[in-house]
């Protein structure tokens, strides 16, 4: 039966991904560690590869997948509105700033490092900064829901507006924060380590290698998504994105579960920050504003909430629009036409459409959990009975 | 007042069954409306007790103050010898106090397994480390939930649509779906509100059945909340009249049924007031 089939998707064994997911990260980085720069590429391609999808654009999308598939814990499983995520990713870098860099000049901490012994500061392995970022986050993740969970969603998501506001704020302010130097303020901070990967220590211009990390940080995201939500907790979450109250008389404790969701969510959102402090090699304050807490809202309902390939599709279509698509398209467009259009300026109304038209067409994203998709599309059957017979108590 | 309650409390200490749920003189105060006033309700172990009353006399909102959904302007709630009045309602549903809804609140866009394995949720244990390793404990503990969704599913007869989304399922089904929920959180009390509305004739009789077997086989209460006085007549063993939020009348269905109270309350108002 058809009705059968859709529904069994939903609990499939996750087995089969790793295997395709292995072949096309293998052959996406022989490509640009190997392929790009061979000699005996054509120009031509050489060019237009570094125009419309250079390696760096590629390592900074993924940076974004990784964050969009935490906040997809906690916006597609929980359906918890979070418009506070930069924090995190803020955070996250911020650890990388502290734990891997000369930053503390005053002190010298090594610990599996990858910068000689003398070197002042503190260098901490990024492996292990990568967990502390996330348990930081996900620390923080619980002490800003610990008291705010329990708000309705329209307040929730203010708080998350306001906690995404300040933490930026903190940091970008950091340099006297209570009498010390937390963020180098404005100046940032220049240069982390690089990462020790055993036979080579990749810096900041080790694309092709990082790009191998990148895409195993992803793959570890979306095996802890896949697994999480068939498991006890992923469908608490679902039951609570369901019906919350119902969930509750059925003995789901709604704080501790929704606390988790934040903190997983949250736990991503530190390895994103370490990540992306590698990526482009420091840690600037100015650059976590709101509009990324919207941007990656954008990745997981434009590539459909709850669905972790949708959820990778967007953040991919939409940072690489953003990064360097319409950048490409423009210079590609004014060369061929002789006109001087800054495209990259229009890039917030491009997303302001393509959310207008998601909404109007395809609510439930690009590639959207099967179970969203039958909602969405059912209630514009039956409006009445979906929303009827579920959000009310009793009488 | 005062003295009408303690008649009925006397009568149910002399009763030779422990009550497993006592609520005692409850009130629900919403603004203005006192919508429970001063109710005691005890339902004793392995009995099948009814709450009925027209609209509005404030039986739902009665489950919701059991279930710990309201907490009461007045009166406790005793379970076992335990104090519940303060309990979150997760809690409460944990220690075995389950319920269905009078509009069906299903996961909708979960399966039937899923469904009860939600309910599950707080007799489960593995954790967010241990789902994500899968270790053999948790796939132990998984398989096992499975299989006893499995067995409930069966028991309540919808055991052909394990896999099935919740809200793809018939109207009937829905309803014995919910009650397989609340059978999964493995209630000593089960609370029943309006499981029968929307059925005929034949599914009632197929619910009746299905509510006695229960009662006999497993050690479980029900309390229902019912219109269909057939339904209510063939199960409670006791029934309780509520009206504008307060207990006009309990006893036997036959006590019931000839009470001139419950009659007034039921004929002595507009028909427009009842369903
Ligand atoms: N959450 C609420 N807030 C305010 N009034 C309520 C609430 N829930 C129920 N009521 C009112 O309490 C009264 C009893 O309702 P209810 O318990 O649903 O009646 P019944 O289930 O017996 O038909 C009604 O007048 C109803 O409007
Ligand atoms: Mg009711």
């Amino acid at each position: 039966m058809a009705k059968t089939s859709v529904s069994n998707n939903v609990t499939r064994s996750n087995r089969k991904w790793i295997i395709g997911y292995s072949i096309a990260g293998l052959i996406l980085f022989i490509t640009y560690q190997f392929l790009i720069p061979w000699e005996g590429l054509p120009l031509g391609i050489y060019d237009a590869v570094y125009q419309w999808m250079p390696p760096s654009a590629i390592n900074e999308s993924l940076v974004y997948v990784i964050m969009a598939l935490g906040l997809n814990i906690v916006v597609g499983y929980a359906g918890l509105l979070d418009l506070g995520y930069v924090a995190f990713w803020a955070i996250g870098g911020y650890c990388a700033g502290w734990f891997m860099s000369e930053f503390f000049y005053f002190l010298n901490i090594h610990f599996l490092g990858s910068v000689p012994a003398e070197a002042p500061g503190i260098h901490i392995n990024f492996w292990m900064v990568l967990l502390i970022g996330g348990f930081v986050c996900a620390l923080f993740g619980i002490l800003i829901g610990a008291p705010t969970l329990r708000l309705k969603s329209d307040y929730l998501a203010l708080v998350t507006l306001g906690f995404g506001e300040i933490i930026p704020q903190v940091f970008f302010n950091g340099e006297n924060f209570f009498g010390f130097n937390i963020s180098n303020g404005t100046k940032g901070i220049v240069r982390v380590d690089p990462i020790p990967v055993g036979v080579k220590d990749l810096g900041p211009f080790d694309f092709g290698w990082k790009l191998l990390i990148f895409l195993l940080l992803t793959a570890v995201m979306v095996f802890i998504s896949l697994r999480l939500r068939r498991g006890r907790l992923g469908r608490a979450w679902l039951a609570i994105r369901e019906d919350e109250l119902a969930a509750s008389m059925m003995g789901v404790p709604l704080m501790r579960t929704k606390l988790a969701s934040y903190a997983v969510g949250a736990f991503a959102g530190g390895l994103g920050g370490v990540a992306f402090a590698t990526h482009v090699d420091g840690v600037y304050a100015e650059r976590f504003n709101f509009t990324i807490s919207i941007f990656l809202l954008a990745m997981v309902v434009l590539g459909g909430m709850g669905n972790v390939w949708g959820v990778i599709l967007g953040a991919f279509i939409l940072s690489w629009v953003n990064g360097n698509g319409l950048t490409a398209f423009g210079q590609f467009y004014n060369d061929r036409f002789g006109t001087e259009v800054d495209f990259a300026s229009f890039t917030f109304l491009l997303f302001g459409l393509v959310l207008i038209l998601m909404m109007l067409f395809k609510r439930e994203g690009l590639l959207p959990e099967s179970r969203l998709k039958l909602m969405l599309h059912e209630d514009e059957l039956d409006d009445e009975d979906a929303s009827g017979s579920k959000k009310k108590v009793g009488k | 007042m005062m003295k009408m309650h303690l008649v009925q409390r006397r009568k149910w200490v002399s009763n030779p069954m422990a009550n497993v749920l006592e609520a005692q003189n409850i009130s629900v105060q919403f603004g203005g409306l006192l919508a429970v006033n001063n109710v005691t309700f005890n339902i004793p172990n392995k009995s099948i007790v009814s709450l009925i009353g027209p609209n509005g006399a404030g039986k739902t909102t009665f489950f919701n103050v059991l279930t710990g959904l309201y907490k009461p302007s007045a009166g406790k709630i005793v379970y076992g010898d335990r104090e519940i009045t303060d309990l979150p309602p997760h809690k409460i549903a944990e220690i075995g106090i389950a319920r269905t809804f009078q509009n069906i609140r299903l996961f909708g866009l979960m399966t039937a397994q899923e469904n009860l394995l939600v309910a599950m949720h707080s007799h489960l244990k593995a954790g967010i480390t241990s789902t994500i390793l899968r270790t053999p404990k948790q796939r132990k503990e998984e398989r096992e939930a499975e299989a006893k969704a499995q067995e409930i599913l069966d028991f309540a007869g919808v055991g052909k649509w394990t896999h099935e989304f919740a809200r793809n399922l018939s109207y009937g089904d829905q309803r014995r779906l919910e009650v397989a929920r609340a059978l999964a959180l493995n209630p000593k009390v089960l609370l029943l509100d309006e499981p029968t509305a929307g059925m005929n004739a034949q599914e009632s009789q197929v619910f009746i059945d299905f509510i006695n077997k229960l009662v006999s086989e497993r050690d479980i209460a029900v309390m229902l909340i019912e219109h269909d006085m057939k339904v209510v007549m063939a199960l409670s063993q006791r029934i309780t009249v509520l009206d504008q939020g307060e207990k006009i009348a309990e006893g036997s269905p036959d006590e019931i049924k000839n009470n001139p109270r419950v009659i007034e309350a039921y004929l002595g108002k507009p028909k427009g007031a009842r369903k």
